[in-house]
Protein backbone atom coordinates (compact mmCIF):
# COMPACT_ATOMS: atom_id res chain seq x y z
CA UNK A 1 0.00 0.00 0.00
CA UNK A 2 1.55 3.24 -1.32
CA UNK A 3 1.27 6.28 1.27
CA UNK A 4 0.17 9.55 -0.49
CA UNK A 5 3.45 11.68 0.46
CA UNK A 6 1.60 15.03 -0.35
CA UNK A 7 2.41 16.95 -3.29
CA UNK A 8 5.62 18.68 -3.58
CA UNK A 9 6.17 21.64 -5.36
CA UNK A 10 8.03 19.78 -8.76
CA UNK A 11 4.97 17.37 -8.98
CA UNK A 12 2.39 20.64 -8.68
CA UNK A 13 4.27 22.01 -11.87
CA UNK A 14 4.54 18.44 -13.76
CA UNK A 15 0.46 18.09 -13.23
CA UNK A 16 0.22 21.42 -14.46
CA UNK A 17 1.70 21.21 -17.36
CA UNK A 18 0.34 17.67 -17.90
CA UNK A 19 -3.34 18.89 -17.65
CA UNK A 20 -2.33 22.00 -19.99
CA UNK A 21 -0.44 19.91 -22.44
CA UNK A 22 -4.26 17.72 -22.17
CA UNK A 23 -6.35 20.60 -22.34
CA UNK A 24 -4.63 21.96 -25.58
CA UNK A 25 -4.51 18.30 -27.59
CA UNK A 26 -7.90 18.25 -28.95
CA UNK A 27 -7.19 21.33 -31.12
CA UNK A 28 -4.23 20.07 -32.66
CA UNK A 29 -5.83 16.55 -33.73
CA UNK A 30 -7.47 15.42 -36.91
CA UNK A 31 -11.04 14.50 -35.80
CA UNK A 32 -10.85 10.48 -36.14
CA UNK A 33 -8.23 11.18 -33.67
CA UNK A 34 -10.66 13.49 -31.85
CA UNK A 35 -13.12 10.34 -31.56
CA UNK A 36 -10.07 8.50 -30.50
CA UNK A 37 -9.27 10.73 -27.58
CA UNK A 38 -12.98 10.64 -25.86
CA UNK A 39 -12.88 6.88 -26.04
CA UNK A 40 -9.27 6.89 -24.12
CA UNK A 41 -10.80 9.23 -21.70
CA UNK A 42 -13.74 6.82 -21.20
CA UNK A 43 -11.34 3.35 -21.31
CA UNK A 44 -9.48 5.97 -18.38
CA UNK A 45 -12.18 4.80 -16.06
CA UNK A 46 -13.40 1.90 -16.96
CA UNK A 47 -9.84 0.73 -16.24
CA UNK A 48 -9.36 2.13 -13.05
CA UNK A 49 -12.93 1.17 -12.12
CA UNK A 50 -11.74 -2.63 -12.79
CA UNK A 51 -8.57 -1.89 -10.63
CA UNK A 52 -11.19 -1.30 -7.80
CA UNK A 53 -12.93 -4.84 -8.29
CA UNK A 54 -9.36 -6.18 -8.36
CA UNK A 55 -8.11 -4.87 -5.47
CA UNK A 56 -10.07 -7.60 -3.42
CA UNK A 57 -8.08 -10.29 -5.28
CA UNK A 58 -11.12 -11.55 -7.58
CA UNK A 59 -10.98 -10.86 -11.26
CA UNK A 60 -14.13 -10.70 -13.19
CA UNK A 61 -14.67 -10.91 -16.64
CA UNK A 62 -17.98 -9.25 -16.34
CA UNK A 63 -16.98 -5.50 -16.26
CA UNK A 64 -17.45 -4.96 -20.14
CA UNK A 65 -21.32 -5.92 -20.03
CA UNK A 66 -21.23 -3.61 -16.90
CA UNK A 67 -19.94 -0.65 -19.02
CA UNK A 68 -23.24 -2.43 -21.58
CA UNK A 69 -25.32 -2.31 -18.81
CA UNK A 70 -24.38 2.08 -18.10
CA UNK A 71 -24.56 2.56 -21.86
CA UNK A 72 -27.89 1.10 -22.45
CA UNK A 73 -29.63 2.81 -19.40
CA UNK A 74 -28.60 5.88 -21.18
CA UNK A 75 -29.82 5.15 -24.74
CA UNK A 76 -33.09 4.00 -23.21
CA UNK A 77 -33.61 6.69 -20.80
CA UNK A 78 -32.58 9.01 -23.89
CA UNK A 79 -34.92 7.60 -26.36
CA UNK A 80 -37.90 6.99 -23.95
CA UNK A 81 -37.72 9.99 -21.63
CA UNK A 82 -35.72 12.65 -23.12
CA UNK A 83 -33.64 12.60 -19.78
CA UNK A 84 -31.00 15.20 -19.56
CA UNK A 85 -27.22 14.50 -19.71
CA UNK A 86 -27.51 15.24 -15.73
CA UNK A 87 -29.50 12.52 -14.99
CA UNK A 88 -28.34 9.88 -17.34
CA UNK A 89 -24.80 9.82 -16.05
CA UNK A 90 -25.90 8.98 -12.84
CA UNK A 91 -28.74 6.98 -13.77
CA UNK A 92 -26.20 5.20 -16.00
CA UNK A 93 -23.98 4.41 -12.88
CA UNK A 94 -27.06 3.68 -10.58
CA UNK A 95 -28.32 0.69 -12.45
CA UNK A 96 -24.97 -1.10 -13.34
CA UNK A 97 -24.54 -0.78 -9.48
CA UNK A 98 -27.82 -2.25 -8.91
CA UNK A 99 -27.40 -5.00 -11.34
CA UNK A 100 -24.01 -5.58 -9.52
CA UNK A 101 -25.50 -6.02 -6.17
CA UNK A 102 -28.24 -8.34 -7.08
CA UNK A 103 -25.22 -10.44 -9.15
CA UNK A 104 -23.45 -10.44 -5.92
CA UNK A 105 -25.57 -12.90 -4.02
CA UNK A 106 -24.87 -15.88 -6.63
CA UNK A 107 -21.23 -14.50 -7.99
CA UNK A 108 -19.53 -14.21 -4.78
CA UNK A 109 -20.36 -17.29 -3.00
CA UNK A 110 -17.52 -18.04 -5.70
CA UNK A 111 -13.81 -17.09 -5.43
CA UNK A 112 -10.77 -16.75 -8.16
CA UNK A 113 -10.79 -19.19 -11.05
CA UNK A 114 -14.52 -19.71 -10.85
CA UNK A 115 -15.54 -16.37 -9.76
CA UNK A 116 -13.97 -15.75 -12.71
CA UNK A 117 -16.06 -17.94 -15.27
CA UNK A 118 -18.93 -17.55 -13.08
CA UNK A 119 -18.76 -13.18 -13.85
CA UNK A 120 -18.35 -14.45 -17.55
CA UNK A 121 -21.83 -16.42 -17.54
CA UNK A 122 -23.53 -13.70 -15.75
CA UNK A 123 -22.01 -11.27 -18.20
CA UNK A 124 -23.10 -13.20 -21.05
CA UNK A 125 -26.26 -14.07 -19.90
CA UNK A 126 -27.12 -10.39 -19.78
CA UNK A 127 -25.38 -9.58 -23.08
CA UNK A 128 -28.11 -12.29 -24.74
CA UNK A 129 -30.76 -10.30 -23.24
CA UNK A 130 -30.09 -7.69 -25.27
CA UNK A 131 -29.77 -9.56 -28.29
CA UNK A 132 -32.78 -11.74 -27.60
CA UNK A 133 -35.65 -9.01 -26.84
CA UNK A 134 -35.83 -7.70 -29.68
CA UNK A 135 -38.42 -5.28 -28.76
CA UNK A 136 -36.80 -3.72 -26.04
CA UNK A 137 -33.16 -3.53 -26.33
CA UNK A 138 -32.84 -3.78 -30.92
CA UNK A 139 -31.68 -6.78 -31.01
CA UNK A 140 -27.81 -7.72 -32.29
CA UNK A 141 -28.20 -4.02 -34.04
CA UNK A 142 -28.66 -2.26 -30.34
CA UNK A 143 -30.38 1.19 -30.03
CA UNK A 144 -29.52 4.26 -32.67
CA UNK A 145 -30.72 7.18 -32.62
CA UNK A 146 -29.40 8.42 -29.15
CA UNK A 147 -29.50 12.40 -29.78
CA UNK A 148 -26.63 14.05 -28.70
CA UNK A 149 -27.17 16.18 -25.44
CA UNK A 150 -26.60 19.94 -25.21
CA UNK A 151 -25.77 21.65 -22.70
CA UNK A 152 -25.86 25.30 -21.65
CA UNK A 153 -26.63 25.67 -25.72
CA UNK A 154 -22.97 24.18 -26.47
CA UNK A 155 -23.87 21.04 -28.90
CA UNK A 156 -21.92 17.78 -27.70
CA UNK A 157 -21.92 16.44 -30.58
CA UNK A 158 -18.64 18.69 -31.23
CA UNK A 159 -15.95 16.62 -30.50
CA UNK A 160 -14.33 19.55 -28.46
CA UNK A 161 -16.56 20.34 -25.99
CA UNK A 162 -17.84 17.07 -25.45
CA UNK A 163 -14.26 15.56 -24.63
CA UNK A 164 -13.82 18.50 -22.04
CA UNK A 165 -17.15 17.34 -20.60
CA UNK A 166 -15.63 13.74 -20.56
CA UNK A 167 -12.43 14.58 -18.89
CA UNK A 168 -14.16 16.67 -16.29
CA UNK A 169 -16.64 14.02 -15.30
CA UNK A 170 -13.64 11.01 -15.77
CA UNK A 171 -11.98 13.28 -13.47
CA UNK A 172 -14.05 13.32 -11.10
CA UNK A 173 -14.79 10.00 -10.89
CA UNK A 174 -11.13 9.01 -10.60
CA UNK A 175 -10.34 11.15 -7.35
CA UNK A 176 -13.48 9.60 -5.54
CA UNK A 177 -11.76 6.12 -6.56
CA UNK A 178 -8.44 7.63 -5.49
CA UNK A 179 -9.87 8.56 -2.00
CA UNK A 180 -11.61 5.40 -1.59
CA UNK A 181 -8.21 3.10 -2.63
CA UNK A 182 -6.68 5.41 0.49
CA UNK A 183 -8.79 5.50 2.93
CA UNK A 184 -10.06 2.62 5.65
CA UNK A 185 -12.20 1.29 2.85
CA UNK A 186 -9.15 0.66 0.61
CA UNK A 187 -6.89 -0.83 3.91
CA UNK A 188 -9.59 -3.20 4.33
CA UNK A 189 -9.62 -4.37 0.62
CA UNK A 190 -6.41 -4.87 0.68
CA UNK A 191 -6.60 -7.03 3.90
CA UNK A 192 -8.83 -9.20 2.30
CA UNK A 193 -7.00 -9.90 -0.72
CA UNK A 194 -3.88 -10.88 1.01
CA UNK A 195 -4.96 -12.76 4.64
CA UNK A 196 -8.71 -12.93 4.67
CA UNK A 197 -8.97 -15.18 7.25
CA UNK A 198 -7.02 -12.83 10.13
CA UNK A 199 -9.00 -9.41 8.48
CA UNK A 200 -12.40 -11.66 9.15
CA UNK A 201 -10.63 -12.45 12.65
CA UNK A 202 -10.61 -8.73 13.83
CA UNK A 203 -14.78 -8.37 12.57
CA UNK A 204 -14.04 -7.64 8.87
CA UNK A 205 -17.34 -8.79 6.62
CA UNK A 206 -14.96 -10.04 3.41
CA UNK A 207 -18.16 -10.41 1.82
CA UNK A 208 -19.52 -6.97 2.23
CA UNK A 209 -16.41 -5.45 0.85
CA UNK A 210 -15.77 -7.49 -2.04
CA UNK A 211 -19.78 -6.97 -2.37
CA UNK A 212 -18.95 -2.98 -2.21
CA UNK A 213 -16.01 -3.01 -4.59
CA UNK A 214 -18.02 -5.20 -7.00
CA UNK A 215 -21.20 -2.77 -6.76
CA UNK A 216 -18.81 0.02 -6.70
CA UNK A 217 -16.57 -1.08 -9.88
CA UNK A 218 -19.88 -0.99 -11.93
CA UNK A 219 -21.24 2.18 -10.38
CA UNK A 220 -18.60 3.73 -12.53
CA UNK A 221 -17.57 1.59 -15.64
CA UNK A 222 -21.36 2.66 -15.56
CA UNK A 223 -20.87 5.96 -15.96
CA UNK A 224 -18.15 5.19 -18.64
CA UNK A 225 -20.57 3.34 -20.70
CA UNK A 226 -23.35 6.04 -20.53
CA UNK A 227 -20.32 8.63 -21.53
CA UNK A 228 -19.65 6.69 -24.99
CA UNK A 229 -23.41 6.22 -25.86
CA UNK A 230 -24.16 10.01 -25.63
CA UNK A 231 -20.98 10.66 -27.99
CA UNK A 232 -21.61 7.64 -30.38
CA UNK A 233 -25.46 7.58 -30.47
CA UNK A 234 -25.96 3.98 -30.60
CA UNK A 235 -25.28 1.51 -28.56
CA UNK A 236 -24.99 -2.43 -29.92
CA UNK A 237 -24.62 -5.79 -27.51
CA UNK A 238 -21.05 -6.51 -29.67
CA UNK A 239 -19.24 -3.49 -28.16
CA UNK A 240 -19.11 -4.94 -24.69
CA UNK A 241 -18.24 -8.83 -25.75
CA UNK A 242 -15.44 -10.21 -24.37
CA UNK A 243 -13.27 -9.24 -26.82
CA UNK A 244 -13.24 -5.58 -25.11
CA UNK A 245 -13.36 -7.46 -21.69
CA UNK A 246 -10.02 -8.83 -23.05
CA UNK A 247 -8.69 -5.30 -24.09
CA UNK A 248 -9.35 -3.99 -20.46
CA UNK A 249 -7.75 -6.90 -18.56
CA UNK A 250 -4.54 -6.44 -21.09
CA UNK A 251 -4.58 -2.60 -20.29
CA UNK A 252 -4.72 -3.04 -16.46
CA UNK A 253 -1.83 -6.14 -16.55
CA UNK A 254 0.65 -4.32 -18.91
CA UNK A 255 0.19 -1.06 -17.22
CA UNK A 256 0.52 -2.47 -13.57
CA UNK A 257 -2.57 -3.11 -11.09
CA UNK A 258 -0.38 -2.53 -8.45
CA UNK A 259 -0.74 1.19 -8.12
CA UNK A 260 -3.70 3.65 -9.05
CA UNK A 261 -1.98 4.92 -12.22
CA UNK A 262 -0.68 2.14 -13.27
CA UNK A 263 -4.35 0.79 -15.35
CA UNK A 264 -4.46 4.58 -16.93
CA UNK A 265 -0.59 4.30 -18.42
CA UNK A 266 -1.37 0.92 -19.49
CA UNK A 267 -4.42 1.98 -21.90
CA UNK A 268 -2.88 5.66 -22.59
CA UNK A 269 0.56 3.89 -23.96
CA UNK A 270 -0.97 0.86 -25.55
CA UNK A 271 -3.63 3.22 -27.42
CA UNK A 272 -1.12 5.32 -28.49
CA UNK A 273 0.80 2.35 -29.59
CA UNK A 274 -2.18 0.68 -31.02
CA UNK A 275 -2.68 3.91 -32.97
CA UNK A 276 1.20 4.65 -34.31
CA UNK A 277 1.20 1.07 -36.43
CA UNK A 278 -1.71 1.64 -37.51
CA UNK A 279 0.18 1.36 -41.13
CA UNK A 280 1.23 -1.84 -40.79
CA UNK A 281 -2.10 -3.40 -41.09
CA UNK A 282 -1.83 -7.02 -41.78
CA UNK A 283 0.52 -7.51 -39.11
CA UNK A 284 -0.75 -5.17 -37.09
CA UNK A 285 -2.01 -7.99 -34.20
CA UNK A 286 1.10 -9.75 -34.47
CA UNK A 287 2.99 -6.78 -33.44
CA UNK A 288 0.45 -6.05 -30.59
CA UNK A 289 0.73 -9.75 -29.29
CA UNK A 290 4.16 -9.80 -29.72
CA UNK A 291 4.75 -6.28 -27.54
CA UNK A 292 1.98 -7.85 -25.51
CA UNK A 293 3.93 -11.25 -24.33
CA UNK A 294 7.47 -9.14 -24.06
CA UNK A 295 5.97 -7.04 -21.50
CA UNK A 296 4.27 -9.60 -19.48
CA UNK A 297 8.03 -11.54 -19.67
CA UNK A 298 10.26 -8.60 -19.12
CA UNK A 299 7.26 -6.37 -17.00
CA UNK A 300 5.31 -8.52 -14.71
CA UNK A 301 5.02 -5.59 -12.50
CA UNK A 302 3.46 -3.73 -15.74
CA UNK A 303 4.92 -0.40 -17.35
CA UNK A 304 4.60 1.45 -13.92
CA UNK A 305 7.42 -0.20 -12.85
CA UNK A 306 9.67 1.33 -15.15
CA UNK A 307 10.51 4.40 -13.19
CA UNK A 308 11.38 2.68 -10.64
CA UNK A 309 13.63 0.33 -12.19
CA UNK A 310 15.71 3.14 -13.97
CA UNK A 311 16.08 4.56 -11.04
CA UNK A 312 18.13 1.93 -9.48
CA UNK A 313 19.91 1.27 -12.54
CA UNK A 314 21.66 4.73 -12.36
CA UNK A 315 21.60 4.45 -8.21
CA UNK A 316 23.22 1.01 -9.09
CA UNK A 317 21.28 0.10 -6.34
CA UNK A 318 21.20 -3.47 -5.79
CA UNK A 319 17.96 -5.54 -6.36
CA UNK A 320 15.76 -5.49 -3.98
CA UNK A 321 16.91 -8.27 -1.35
CA UNK A 322 14.29 -10.68 0.42
CA UNK A 323 14.05 -8.63 4.01
CA UNK A 324 16.41 -10.27 6.67
CA UNK A 325 14.62 -12.42 8.68
CA UNK A 326 16.45 -11.62 11.81
CA UNK A 327 18.05 -8.54 12.66
CA UNK A 328 19.96 -9.76 15.94
CA UNK B 1 -21.28 -17.32 34.65
CA UNK B 2 -18.61 -19.00 32.67
CA UNK B 3 -17.40 -16.78 29.54
CA UNK B 4 -16.90 -19.39 27.81
CA UNK B 5 -19.20 -22.96 27.51
CA UNK B 6 -18.30 -25.84 25.83
CA UNK B 7 -21.29 -28.29 25.62
CA UNK B 8 -21.01 -31.73 23.75
CA UNK B 9 -19.47 -30.66 21.03
CA UNK B 10 -18.97 -33.36 17.68
CA UNK B 11 -17.26 -32.32 14.69
CA UNK B 12 -16.99 -35.18 12.22
CA UNK B 13 -15.10 -34.49 8.65
CA UNK B 14 -16.61 -37.29 6.77
CA UNK B 15 -15.89 -40.75 8.43
CA UNK B 16 -13.36 -39.09 10.44
CA UNK B 17 -14.50 -37.95 13.97
CA UNK B 18 -12.01 -34.88 14.94
CA UNK B 19 -13.89 -33.95 18.46
CA UNK B 20 -16.01 -36.60 20.16
CA UNK B 21 -18.57 -34.81 22.84
CA UNK B 22 -16.01 -32.56 24.46
CA UNK B 23 -17.64 -30.32 27.31
CA UNK B 24 -15.58 -27.57 28.94
CA UNK B 25 -15.80 -24.06 30.60
CA UNK B 26 -13.62 -21.04 31.09
CA UNK B 27 -14.03 -18.54 33.35
CA UNK B 28 -13.38 -15.11 33.27
CA UNK B 29 -9.78 -13.84 33.75
CA UNK B 30 -8.11 -17.32 33.13
CA UNK B 31 -5.17 -18.25 30.89
CA UNK B 32 -6.62 -21.72 29.85
CA UNK B 33 -4.52 -23.91 28.24
CA UNK B 34 -5.85 -26.54 25.52
CA UNK B 35 -3.49 -29.81 24.99
CA UNK B 36 -2.87 -32.73 23.87
CA UNK B 37 -0.93 -34.47 21.53
CA UNK B 38 -1.09 -33.96 17.36
CA UNK B 39 -4.04 -34.77 16.07
CA UNK B 40 -6.10 -34.08 19.03
CA UNK B 41 -8.74 -31.96 17.58
CA UNK B 42 -7.25 -28.83 19.62
CA UNK B 43 -6.87 -26.54 16.26
CA UNK B 44 -10.43 -28.16 15.24
CA UNK B 45 -11.80 -27.07 19.01
CA UNK B 46 -10.65 -23.44 18.37
CA UNK B 47 -11.83 -23.17 14.91
CA UNK B 48 -15.10 -24.11 15.70
CA UNK B 49 -15.12 -21.63 18.40
CA UNK B 50 -13.76 -18.72 16.15
CA UNK B 51 -16.35 -19.69 13.42
CA UNK B 52 -14.41 -21.06 10.62
CA UNK B 53 -15.84 -24.63 11.77
CA UNK B 54 -19.44 -24.89 12.83
CA UNK B 55 -20.01 -28.18 15.00
CA UNK B 56 -21.35 -30.87 13.97
CA UNK B 57 -23.22 -31.36 17.19
CA UNK B 58 -23.28 -29.14 20.35
CA UNK B 59 -23.10 -25.91 21.46
CA UNK B 60 -20.58 -23.09 22.44
CA UNK B 61 -22.03 -20.86 24.16
CA UNK B 62 -20.05 -17.17 25.40
CA UNK B 63 -21.33 -15.37 28.38
CA UNK B 64 -24.48 -17.20 27.73
CA UNK B 65 -25.36 -16.47 24.52
CA UNK B 66 -24.75 -19.27 21.37
CA UNK B 67 -22.34 -18.40 18.93
CA UNK B 68 -22.33 -21.90 17.17
CA UNK B 69 -21.82 -21.63 13.51
CA UNK B 70 -21.62 -17.84 13.43
CA UNK B 71 -19.54 -16.50 10.88
CA UNK B 72 -16.20 -15.30 12.36
CA UNK B 73 -16.75 -11.31 12.11
CA UNK B 74 -19.73 -11.73 14.14
CA UNK B 75 -17.88 -13.50 16.15
CA UNK B 76 -15.20 -10.97 16.47
CA UNK B 77 -17.67 -8.17 17.12
CA UNK B 78 -19.04 -10.27 20.17
CA UNK B 79 -15.23 -9.81 21.71
CA UNK B 80 -13.82 -13.33 20.75
CA UNK B 81 -10.71 -12.85 18.65
CA UNK B 82 -8.26 -15.55 17.41
CA UNK B 83 -4.38 -15.10 16.54
CA UNK B 84 -3.05 -17.85 14.21
CA UNK B 85 -0.42 -20.73 14.06
CA UNK B 86 2.34 -19.92 12.26
CA UNK B 87 3.07 -15.79 11.53
CA UNK B 88 0.09 -14.31 9.83
CA UNK B 89 0.77 -10.85 8.82
CA UNK B 90 0.89 -8.38 6.62
CA UNK B 91 4.23 -8.71 5.23
CA UNK B 92 4.29 -5.88 2.48
CA UNK B 93 2.58 -3.55 5.25
CA UNK B 94 4.60 -1.26 7.48
CA UNK B 95 3.77 -2.29 11.45
CA UNK B 96 1.63 0.17 11.86
CA UNK B 97 -0.24 -0.43 9.09
CA UNK B 98 -0.61 -4.21 10.21
CA UNK B 99 -1.63 -2.83 13.67
CA UNK B 100 -4.05 -0.36 12.06
CA UNK B 101 -6.41 -3.72 10.10
CA UNK B 102 -6.56 -4.71 14.01
CA UNK B 103 -9.40 -1.57 14.62
CA UNK B 104 -11.24 -2.88 12.01
CA UNK B 105 -14.21 -2.34 14.05
CA UNK B 106 -13.04 0.90 15.84
CA UNK B 107 -12.51 2.75 12.31
CA UNK B 108 -15.04 0.78 9.91
CA UNK B 109 -16.67 3.64 7.76
CA UNK B 110 -18.90 4.28 4.25
CA UNK B 111 -17.97 5.26 1.17
CA UNK B 112 -19.18 8.85 1.43
CA UNK B 113 -17.47 9.44 4.61
CA UNK B 114 -14.31 8.01 3.30
CA UNK B 115 -14.46 10.37 0.04
CA UNK B 116 -15.13 13.47 1.71
CA UNK B 117 -13.04 13.07 4.91
CA UNK B 118 -15.85 13.12 7.24
CA UNK B 119 -14.55 9.73 9.47
CA UNK B 120 -11.28 11.95 10.52
CA UNK B 121 -11.97 11.73 13.63
CA UNK B 122 -12.39 8.10 13.83
CA UNK B 123 -9.66 7.40 11.71
CA UNK B 124 -7.19 9.24 14.34
CA UNK B 125 -9.10 7.71 17.57
CA UNK B 126 -7.93 4.30 15.85
CA UNK B 127 -4.49 5.38 14.82
CA UNK B 128 -4.11 6.57 18.61
CA UNK B 129 -5.66 2.91 19.73
CA UNK B 130 -2.81 1.79 17.75
CA UNK B 131 -0.21 3.41 18.89
CA UNK B 132 -1.28 2.50 22.48
CA UNK B 133 -1.00 -0.72 21.70
CA UNK B 134 2.07 -0.44 20.30
CA UNK B 135 3.62 1.17 22.54
CA UNK B 136 2.06 -1.83 25.18
CA UNK B 137 3.46 -4.84 23.28
CA UNK B 138 6.96 -2.74 22.56
CA UNK B 139 6.76 -2.52 19.37
CA UNK B 140 6.72 1.52 19.14
CA UNK B 141 10.36 2.02 17.99
CA UNK B 142 9.50 -0.27 14.78
CA UNK B 143 6.16 0.99 13.83
CA UNK B 144 7.44 2.36 10.36
CA UNK B 145 9.12 -0.89 9.46
CA UNK B 146 7.86 -3.39 7.17
CA UNK B 147 6.41 -6.85 9.32
CA UNK B 148 8.76 -9.26 6.76
CA UNK B 149 11.32 -7.61 8.42
CA UNK B 150 10.80 -7.98 11.99
CA UNK B 151 12.73 -10.90 13.86
CA UNK B 152 10.23 -14.02 14.60
CA UNK B 153 9.66 -12.77 18.59
CA UNK B 154 8.35 -9.34 17.18
CA UNK B 155 5.94 -10.66 14.49
CA UNK B 156 4.58 -13.25 16.44
CA UNK B 157 3.95 -9.61 19.16
CA UNK B 158 2.73 -8.14 15.59
CA UNK B 159 0.20 -10.71 15.60
CA UNK B 160 -0.78 -9.77 19.44
CA UNK B 161 -1.21 -6.24 18.78
CA UNK B 162 -3.39 -6.48 15.57
CA UNK B 163 -6.18 -8.74 18.00
CA UNK B 164 -5.16 -6.28 21.00
CA UNK B 165 -6.05 -3.58 19.04
CA UNK B 166 -9.86 -5.33 17.85
CA UNK B 167 -9.95 -4.91 21.80
CA UNK B 168 -11.08 -8.06 22.46
CA UNK B 169 -12.55 -9.82 25.58
CA UNK B 170 -11.36 -13.30 25.15
CA UNK B 171 -8.65 -14.25 22.75
CA UNK B 172 -7.93 -17.44 21.10
CA UNK B 173 -3.88 -18.15 20.68
CA UNK B 174 -3.08 -20.81 18.21
CA UNK B 175 0.53 -21.88 19.37
CA UNK B 176 1.57 -18.41 19.91
CA UNK B 177 5.67 -20.54 20.88
CA UNK B 178 5.58 -22.65 18.05
CA UNK B 179 9.47 -21.79 16.66
CA UNK B 180 10.41 -19.67 19.14
CA UNK B 181 13.87 -20.06 21.03
CA UNK B 182 13.85 -19.68 25.05
CA UNK B 183 14.53 -16.10 24.91
CA UNK B 184 11.46 -15.24 22.41
CA UNK B 185 9.56 -17.73 24.20
CA UNK B 186 10.14 -15.96 27.92
CA UNK B 187 9.38 -12.72 26.18
CA UNK B 188 6.38 -13.81 24.28
CA UNK B 189 4.97 -15.41 27.92
CA UNK B 190 5.84 -11.83 29.55
CA UNK B 191 3.54 -9.93 26.95
CA UNK B 192 1.19 -13.13 27.06
CA UNK B 193 0.81 -11.91 31.14
CA UNK B 194 0.19 -8.32 30.52
CA UNK B 195 -2.67 -9.28 28.12
CA UNK B 196 -4.41 -11.01 30.24
CA UNK B 197 -3.52 -8.49 33.29
CA UNK B 198 -5.44 -6.07 31.14
CA UNK B 199 -8.83 -8.03 31.76
CA UNK B 200 -8.64 -10.24 28.62
CA UNK B 201 -9.59 -13.84 29.12
CA UNK B 202 -6.70 -16.14 27.21
CA UNK B 203 -7.53 -19.66 25.76
CA UNK B 204 -4.45 -20.83 24.17
CA UNK B 205 -3.40 -23.82 22.68
CA UNK B 206 0.52 -24.99 22.65
CA UNK B 207 2.75 -27.32 22.46
CA UNK B 208 5.52 -25.84 24.52
CA UNK B 209 5.03 -27.42 27.74
CA UNK B 210 7.29 -25.03 29.70
CA UNK B 211 5.40 -22.52 28.61
CA UNK B 212 1.96 -24.00 29.29
CA UNK B 213 3.24 -24.82 32.52
CA UNK B 214 4.65 -21.98 33.11
CA UNK B 215 1.31 -19.90 31.91
CA UNK B 216 -1.76 -21.24 32.49
CA UNK B 217 -3.92 -21.55 35.41
CA UNK B 218 -5.87 -24.02 34.01
CA UNK B 219 -5.32 -27.02 31.46
CA UNK B 220 -7.62 -28.90 29.45
CA UNK B 221 -6.20 -31.78 27.72
CA UNK B 222 -7.73 -33.37 24.58
CA UNK B 223 -6.83 -37.07 23.26
CA UNK B 224 -8.78 -38.54 19.58
CA UNK B 225 -10.54 -35.66 19.74
CA UNK B 226 -11.87 -36.61 23.30
CA UNK B 227 -11.48 -34.65 26.22
CA UNK B 228 -9.07 -36.49 28.73
CA UNK B 229 -8.20 -34.32 31.89
CA UNK B 230 -9.02 -31.50 33.50
CA UNK B 231 -6.90 -29.43 36.29
CA UNK B 232 -4.30 -27.32 37.30
CA UNK B 233 -0.71 -27.67 36.27
CA UNK B 234 0.55 -29.09 38.18
CA UNK B 235 -2.64 -32.27 38.70
CA UNK B 236 -1.94 -32.48 35.01
CA UNK B 237 1.76 -32.98 34.84
CA UNK B 238 1.25 -36.10 37.23
CA UNK B 239 -2.40 -37.47 35.19
CA UNK B 240 -1.36 -41.26 34.37
CA UNK B 241 -3.62 -40.94 31.73
CA UNK B 242 -1.90 -37.78 30.09
CA UNK B 243 1.31 -39.28 30.60
CA UNK B 244 0.04 -42.40 28.82
CA UNK B 245 -1.51 -40.39 25.94
CA UNK B 246 1.78 -38.29 25.77
CA UNK B 247 3.95 -41.43 25.66
CA UNK B 248 2.01 -43.54 23.89
CA UNK B 249 1.51 -46.12 26.82
CA UNK B 250 5.51 -46.99 26.46
CA UNK B 251 5.93 -46.72 30.63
Amino acid sequence: MNKASGFTKQRMIISALALIALLATPHFLGFHHQDLLIFLTINVLAVCSYRLVTLTGEWSLIHAVMMGVGAYTVALSVNHFDLAIWFTLPLAGMVAGLVAALLCFPLLRMTQFYFLIGSFAAGEAIRLTWVEFVGVFGGTSGLRGVEAPVVFGIDFLDPIPYFYFTLCVVSFCLFILYRIENSRIGLTLHAIHWKAPLAESVGVDAWRYRALAFILGSFFVGIAGGLKVHYLGSVTPNQFAIGFMVFILIWVIVGGYNKFYGPIIGVVVLTIFDESIRSFEVIRPAIYGAMLILSILFLPLGLESIPAKIKAWFKSEPAPQKPPLSDQ
Amino acid sequence: MPILEISNVTKQFGGLLALDDVSFQVEEGEIRGLIGPNGAGKSTMFKNIAGFYEPTKGSIKYRGTNIEGKKPHTIAEMGIVRTFQETTLFQELSVFENALIGAHMKSRTNVFSAVLGLDRLKQEAASEKVMEVLEFMGLIERRDQLAAELPLGSQRALALAIALVSEPKLMLMDEPFAGMNPEETNHMMELTRKVRESGITIVLVEHDMKAVMGLCNYLTVLNFGKLLAEGTPDEIRNNDRVIEAYLGGAK
